[in-house]
């Protein structure tokens, strides 16, 4: 126990540099996957059969495939046809797009949980498509979709360690250049599950509150 | 001023209107009524295009009604609807409900909107329940402002689709009067319902369809008092004495 207090007050620093680009790719994966996401969901709905079929298509091409061999794709293919990123861009785009399947899929359930009737109710006053979406659907559709969204959150922040395949320095990452330049792995390893905690326990509190909050009543 | 001709409209195989011709004039209340399956709901959904339908024309005024195209927007601020399930939008409060058509879709600035609001809600006997959300009120009182909503569009017509049958017994009467009260001052009004005493006081015409066609027409007094068709006679008579 001392020898791991000693250690953690030694590395520390190191691997709070770590955390900081596991927040960083988190972060940003998260808001693209959102966006894109939000898009897939819409083209699903929009009752244009190309949106439909071309979204449905993507979405599940990104399935099917790994997240790993997706970052790869993007880290080590692209630059051959002349798009190079760097691998902090490229861990971004390539979580963000993966995780937008998802996103897409939860969005989707959650719009289409929405009564028909409130969307005959706002065309009957006149309402267009997208004002549809956006006064009517989407607010309500919130309450549904935010629990899921939360364990999309958790998942992310776990799987942006993949990110360290293409040489992001983020705290899997350093944990393991730290450990095997210093053989301490247990105390190492330790503080590196312990981070990972100390993120993921406050996003899966807040997951909880949410669903508590909208099983027990309105708004 | 709300003309049908010939009105045809299939779901699939399902032949559900098989030309429906009437003409509805400004100022006249008509109900409709008929058995389950007749085709009542879509007549009405047709006249305001949330149903496209296959044969026929439907004008309101100069306008064609044609569910796919831009007229569409102004045909609905045109003619409004009040449905069966009430349908108000749970997220807003019963005045958001009544504001957002005149905010959002006809750009009326907030303040005038607001004001015109609160009217209509205390047309409807609901000045007190302005920032309740429709969860928190009673069936009667959500229709009562669904029919502010509708009112609010400033409309030339209004079309009724059941508005009673998901209430209480106890609520169908306040319902019933704010309609009332709206014949009164002269609004158009497209009604489907099985309240026939109501009908019988309230419309100037009745109509009875069965398998999407009008089986019989006439003044709603006459006709529901007494029906010349068989099968509106037999109708009749089961809606009122069901045992
Ligand atoms: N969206 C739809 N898709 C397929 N069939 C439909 C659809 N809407 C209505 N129908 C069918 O059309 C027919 C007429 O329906 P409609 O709702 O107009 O009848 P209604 O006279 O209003 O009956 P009710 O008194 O039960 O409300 C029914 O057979 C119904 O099953
Ligand atoms: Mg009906």
């Amino acid at each position: 126990m001392q020898r791991f207090l000693t250690d953690a007050a030694e590395y520390l620093p190191i691997l709070m540099q770590g955390v900081g680009l596991t927040i960083l790719v988190t972060i940003g994966s998260l808001i693209l996957s959102t966006v894109l996401g939000l898009v897939w969901a819409l083209m699903r709905v929009s009752g244009i059969k190309v949106l439909d079929w071309t979204a449905k298509i993507f979405v599940n091409f990104i399935r099917g495939v790994p997240i790993i061999v997706q970052l790869f794709y993007i880290y080590f293919v692209l630059p051959d046809m002349g798009i190079a990123l760097s691998a902090m861009q490229s861990a971004i785009i390539g979580l963000g797009i993966a995780y937008s399947a998802y996103q897409s899929e939860n969005f989707r359930a959650g719009i289409q949980a929405i009564d028909h009737g409130q969307i005959e109710a706002a065309q009957s006053i006149g309402m267009g498509w997208w004002m549809i979406m956006r006064r009517v659907i989407l607010p309500q559709a919130i309450r549904i979709v935010l629990p899921p969204y939360g364990n999309i959150m958790i998942m992310m922040l776990k799987d942006s360690s993949q990110a360290s395949t293409i040489t992001v320095a983020e705290l899997a990452m350093q944990g393991k250049l730290i450990a095997s330049a210093t053989f301490k792995n247990t105390s190492v390893f330790t503080m590196v599950a312990i981070l990972y905690l100390c993120m993921s326990l406050p996003l899966m509190y807040l997951v909880s509150r949410l669903e508590k909050h909208y099983a027990t009543g309105r708004r | 001023m709300i003309v049908l001709d010939n009105v045809h409209k299939s779901f699939g195989s399902n032949h559900v209107l098989r030309g429906f011709s009437t003409r509805i004039e400004k100022g006249e209340i008509v109900c409709i009524i008929g058995p389950s399956g007749s085709g009542k709901s879509t007549v009405l959904r047709c006249i305001n295009g949330l149903e496209a339908y296959d044969d026929g024309s439907i004008r309101i005024g100069e306008t064609r009604v044609d569910r796919d195209s831009k007229s569409i927007v102004d045909v609905r601020k045109r003619v409004s609807m009040v449905f069966q399930r009430f349908n108000l939008f749970p997220h807003r409060t019963a005045l958001e409900n009544i504001t957002e058509g005149p905010i959002y879709v006809k750009g009326e600035p907030r303040d005038r909107a607001e004001e015109r609001g609160r009217k209509l809600l205390a047309r409807v006997g609901l000045a007190e329940k302005e920032t309740a959300h429709p969860p928190q009120l009673s069936g009667g009182q959500q229709q009562r402002v669904a029919i502010a909503r509708a009112l609010a569009m400033e409309p030339e017509a209004i079309l009724f689709d059941e508005p009673t049958s998901a209430l209480d017994p106890e609520m169908v009467g306040e319902v019933l009067a704010v309609m009332k009260s709206l014949a009164e001052e002269g609004m158009t009004m497209v009604i489907v319902t099985h309240e026939i005493a109501f009908a019988r006081e309230v419309a100037d015409r009745a109509i009875f369809m069965d398998q999407g066609v009008i089986v019989e027409e006439g003044p709603a007094r006459e006709m529901l008092s007494a029906p010349k068709q068989p099968r509106t006679q037999d109708f009749l008579r089961r809606v009122t004495h069901p045992i």
